[in-house]
């Protein structure tokens, strides 16, 4: 299982590089969306069949892999929205930064007082790689709908983290979890809506009237 | 000793041509077209040998230095490289970097006899041609290095040695897996494949390798289309010897592996081809950083 | 009771889904507010909560719940006329809103359970978004925006820093828990190097919300944009809940006998925010945003309390109630100024005093308490903290504290002053005082003062219980 385990993440961080090095909005979600569907095996790989895992990686595959990018691929075309055109730092740039991220991750992990079955294996790093990843998104990106992309990065790494405790946290917690997610990109799918009928443009950059 | 390296240099003389054949028909296939034989770049090569040269007057040396030495750098590179679970003839500690500048003095031949005909034109290709492979080359430097690093050894002949099989289902499968991508991105670039690069295009805009060799005809165009066929294989025998690193014991049996394996990496090449859109211009080096980013990874997941 | 004060809001919120009347719709939210408090005093005294259950009141919930219902009742009254005159914006998704963000509030104070806690407060930010918004501008879009973003990210820290808590118990063998009181008792046992992540990933997370410098950013924008009554129910009510969150991180830590980080986190933060708000707060041409920044002043006072320990923490606890009863005040009033002068910009607004006598009046009445100036309860609730801060030997901590307060009232009095004094340029609209809109902050403003003349027995023990919760057991 622990091979399965690790292509699963492996694959998570190159969508993560992916992410980082796409202009495009679409191919972005796409890759957000394959993320969330990898991301919702993993109950079930790490812990093996139980109808907690079970229960667990469907909700996480209907609503990372099926519903909110769903949701995200709909307010891009009624926004008519195709490309990030100018990203606070390039592409490029960011793309070393995400995979320095990586590595530093990587090196971070190793350094963790992690209990003894976590220490092999690729789920504390990813998670952290993830993380930052979605970190790096949320700050150098301008559209509104990359910063909801890299929430859901961010989001990611966190659900990897806590595929390590799914065990021993109890499942109202995780409903709960999954549940807020939903509704907290519902909800800004909304407000996007809204500043696109406002602005005529989703670009958070003309969201500065408000300053000192 | 003498007959390893005939044996080694037979079938490489012989078997290369037939890469690109194998390729131009999967591509016919493809697009539902009959596609030539199997056998087209023997007859090309043979024809073009037979015809005469046309130098300009401007060139020097250089512009026929530039095919011979793209004929002779795969030859010397095949002979620290094993083929399969043939060995390689030349083996010494480090000689995995003499193999990685092999390519490079070839590259450089190439591009310095395109500007030796003073024309524009071919300056844009080797231009290009020049960036986008100082843009691999890091890529295929790393994936030596993570093989390096699994092996412990730094000759070719160490680095995919016996030790492959159980590298891979170890916790470094992973890496191995990245620098097959990697590896393989890094043989389309260098092969002047699409997405990276169109070998049938004769448009302006969009040409690189293929713009180079523009003014080279009959002998030296064939000695061209031989080295790269031979630059095909080479490269390629990397590929197939990490994804099929089985020893049998038997060396004809491991030499059918190892052919078979190249026949379908050619299909696979093929496949990709048709496919795939060419990459816009610009693209290409993002793509080419993303993938040496990715080696670094793996590097780093090898490291820990 | 417990369960029932939680559900008790959402009965009128469904309701107010359906009622066809626009007045009557506005009415419930003071008649659920009313029945709110009546049931959080009826349940003053009661049984701590055991290690397994879900929900309970300790001092400190009880202490917040207090301060929420009250506030909320205050706020519902001033909504009724509000509504009246905003006929325009409608009320069908403010009234039901409210409610389910007071039954939020209810839920987060009183969770015991680290990941309840943190789904009800994550429930607040979304159910508090359409309040946000409820102008429907550009401006209050692009502030709604940042805070939703903000709040998101903070708030997934906060289950990050859930998460190491929860590996930190893992490490036993036994099955782990994020009960709160069973984490308390297996406290000392916790892995350290986890528990510690955990503390600072849930101070940043919740210290976006409560709005700590230097996560505060969205503060002046979605208090300055939102309605005057949803930037007192923000500034007094939510603040404290997820203060209220802080201090439960900071209580585990000091069952684990790690408090010095704790506290030294906290008090500087706590110094931060307040020189932040300082350079801000000066030659704030903005009374709303002005208000917001004297909010980032008044956690950083509480964080700074806390974070001080002994007296400061029964002085902080106080400061929790002074501080959101008198920004009801003062945000409420502003509302109505805002109103009358059609802005909220000094370039506008000017001798508010004599257009609206009592709301003008009880804002400047309401910034002399918010600056702590006798007899307000902010100056006993800040003058115990700065007691603290002596008998706590941290001299240097206190000059900077009187120094940075001193900043703050030069720089918040020029601005209200500007705004209250003078003569009223214009001619102002057609608005004027009414009954429900100027009695809450009056109210608010009179038991903020009645708190600075006299702290009745019964609240004074909840205070020190409270505190002492905060204490290192040993």
């Amino acid at each position: 299982m622990s091979d399965v385990n690790s292509v699963i993440l492996l694959v998570v961080i190159l969508l993560n590089f992916f992410t980082l090095g796409s202009a495009r909005l679409v191919a972005c979600i796409r890759a957000v969306a394959l993320q969330g569907a990898l991301l919702a095996l993993l109950p079930v790989t790490v812990h093996g069949f139980s109808g907690h895992s079970l229960i667990l990686a469907l909700g996480a595959f209907t609503l990372k892999g099926l519903f909110i990018p769903w949701l995200l691929l709909r307010a891009i075309r009624e926004v008519r929205i195709r490309r990030e055109m100018e990203p606070l730092i390039g592409l490029v740039p960011t793309l070393f930064l995400g995979v320095l991220a990586t590595v530093a991750a990587f090196l971070f992990a190793d350094r963790l007082p992690l209990l003894l079955e976590h220490q092999e294996g690729l789920l504390v790093p990813a998670s952290l790689a993830t993380m930052l990843t979605g970190f790096l998104l949320l700050m150098t990106r301008r559209k509104a709908i990359t910063q909801v992309v890299g929430y859901l990065i961010l989001e990611n790494g966190i659900f990897v983290f806590g595929v390590l405790l799914s065990t021993a946290m109890p499942l109202v917690v995780e409903a709960g979890v999954l549940l807020d997610l939903l509704v907290a990109v519902f909800v800004m799918g909304i407000v996007l809506n809204q500043i696109n009928r406002e602005f005529a443009t989703i670009n958070t950059e003309r969201l500065s009237a408000l300053k000192e | 000793m003498i007959a390893h390296l005939l044996l080694h240099l037979l079938v490489l003389l012989l078997f290369a041509p037939l890469l690109p054949g194998v390729i131009a028909r999967t591509k016919a296939r493809f697009a539902g077209r009959q596609g030539p034989p199997l056998l087209q770049p023997y007859y090309d090569l043979l024809r073009l040998w037979r015809k005469g040269f046309v130098l300009s007057r401007t060139t020097t040396w250089v512009f026929s230095a530039g095919p011979v030495v793209g004929l002779v750098v795969p030859l010397l590179a095949a002979l620290l490289l094993p083929f399969g679970a043939l060995s390689a003839p030349l083996s010494f500690e480090g000689d995995l970097i003499l193999f990685v500048y092999l390519f490079a003095l070839a590259r450089f031949f190439t591009a310095a006899a395109a500007l030796d005909t003073g024309s524009s034109f071919e300056g844009m290709g080797a231009a290009r041609e020049v960036t986008f492979s100082c843009l691999a080359e890091p890529t295929l430097m790393f994936a030596l290095l993570v093989l390096a690093k699994l092996s412990g050894g730094l000759s070719l002949q160490t680095l995919f040695g016996a030790h492959l099989p159980a590298a891979w289902g170890s916790g470094a499968g992973p890496a191995l897996g990245l620098i097959l991508v990697c590896l393989f991105v890094v043989l389309l670039v260098e092969n002047s494949r699409i997405p990276f690069d169109d070998p049938n295009t004769h448009l302006e805009l969009t040409m690189i390798h293929e713009v180079m060799v523009l003014d080279h005809s009959g002998p030296a165009f064939g000695m061209i289309l031989y080295g790269a066929a031979l630059k095909l294989m080479v490269l390629g025998s990397l590929l197939v010897r990490l994804a099929l690193p089985w020893n049998s014991g038997f060396w004809l049996f491991d030499l059918l592996i190892y052919l078979g394996g190249l026949l379908l990496l050619a299909v696979l090449i093929g496949v990709v081809e048709s496919v795939m859109a060419r990459l816009r211009l610009v693209r290409v080096p993002q793509v080419l950083i993303g993938t040496s980013l990715v080696s670094v990874f793996a590097l780093v997941l090898v490291l820990r | 009771m417990l369960v029932a004060l939680i559900l008790l809001p959402l009965l009128p919120a469904a309701l107010s889904l359906v009622l066809p009347w626009y007045q009557l719709r506005s009415w419930l939210l003071p008649a659920t507010g009313a029945a709110h408090l009546g049931l959080v005093l009826l349940m003053a005294g009661g049984a701590p909560p055991t290690p397994h259950s879900w929900i309970g009141l300790d001092a400190l919930s009880r202490l917040v719940l207090l301060v929420t219902s009250l506030l909320f009742l205050g706020c519902a009254f001033y909504a009724v006329d509000y509504l009246a005159m905003r006929r325009d914006r409608g009320n069908r998704v403010m009234v039901p809103c409210l409610l389910v963000f007071l039954s939020a509030m209810t839920l987060a104070i009183s969770a015991r359970h680290l990941g309840l806690l943190w789904v009800a407060v994550e429930t607040t930010t979304l159910v508090s978004a359409p309040l946000i918004y409820f102008n429907r501008n550009r401006l209050s879009i692009e502030a709604t925006w940042k805070y939703l973003l903000l709040c998101s990210v903070g708030i997934a820290l906060a289950m990050l820093g859930l998460m190491f808590v929860g590996y930190s118990a893992l490490g036993g063998g036994a099955a782990a828990s994020l009960h709160f009181d069973w984490l308390l008792e297996r406290a000392p046992s916790l892995s350290r190097p986890w528990l510690h992540a955990g503390f600072v990933f849930l101070l940043v997370g919740f210290g976006t919300k409560v709005g700590l410098a230097p996560l505060h950013s969205w503060k002046p924008d979605a208090y300055g944009e939102a309605p005057a009554l949803v930037g007192a129910l923000l500034s007094g009510g939510l603040t404290s809940v997820s203060f209220l969150a802080i201090l439960r991180a900071m209580q585990l830590m000091s069952a684990a006998g790690d408090q010095l980080m704790a506290r030294q986190a906290l008090v500087g933060l706590g110094l931060l925010s307040l020189l932040l708000a300082a350079v801000f707060m000066v030659r704030q041409p903005d009374i709303k945003r002005m208000l917001a920044y004297s909010s980032v002043e008044h956690m950083g006072i509480l964080a700074l309390g806390v974070g001080i320990g002994g007296l400061a923490t029964f002085g902080a606890l106080l400061h929790l109630i002074n501080n959101a009863l008198t920004k009801g005040c003062l945000f409420l009033t502003a509302g109505n100024i805002q109103r009358a002068f059609a802005s909220k910009h000094l370039s506008e607004v000017r001798g508010a005093l004599s257009v609206l006598p009592l709301s003008g009046g009880l804002f400047l009445a309401g910034f002399l308490a918010i600056t702590g100036a006798p007899p307000f309860g902010p100056f006993l609730s800040e003058f115990t903290i700065l007691r603290g801060l002596f008998a706590a030997d941290r001299p240097f901590i206190a000059a900077a504290f009187l120094l940075l307060l001193a900043v703050i009232f030069i720089g918040m009095g020029a601005t209200v002053l500007a705004a209250t004094q003078g003569e009223a340029g214009e001619p102002p609209g057609r608005f004027k005082d009414r009954l429900l809109l100027v009695a809450p902050p009056l109210v608010m403003l009179l038991l903020v003062l009645g708190l600075g003349l006299y702290l009745p027995e019964p609240l004074r023990q909840l205070l020190e219980a409270g505190a002492h919760l905060l204490e290192v057991r040993s």
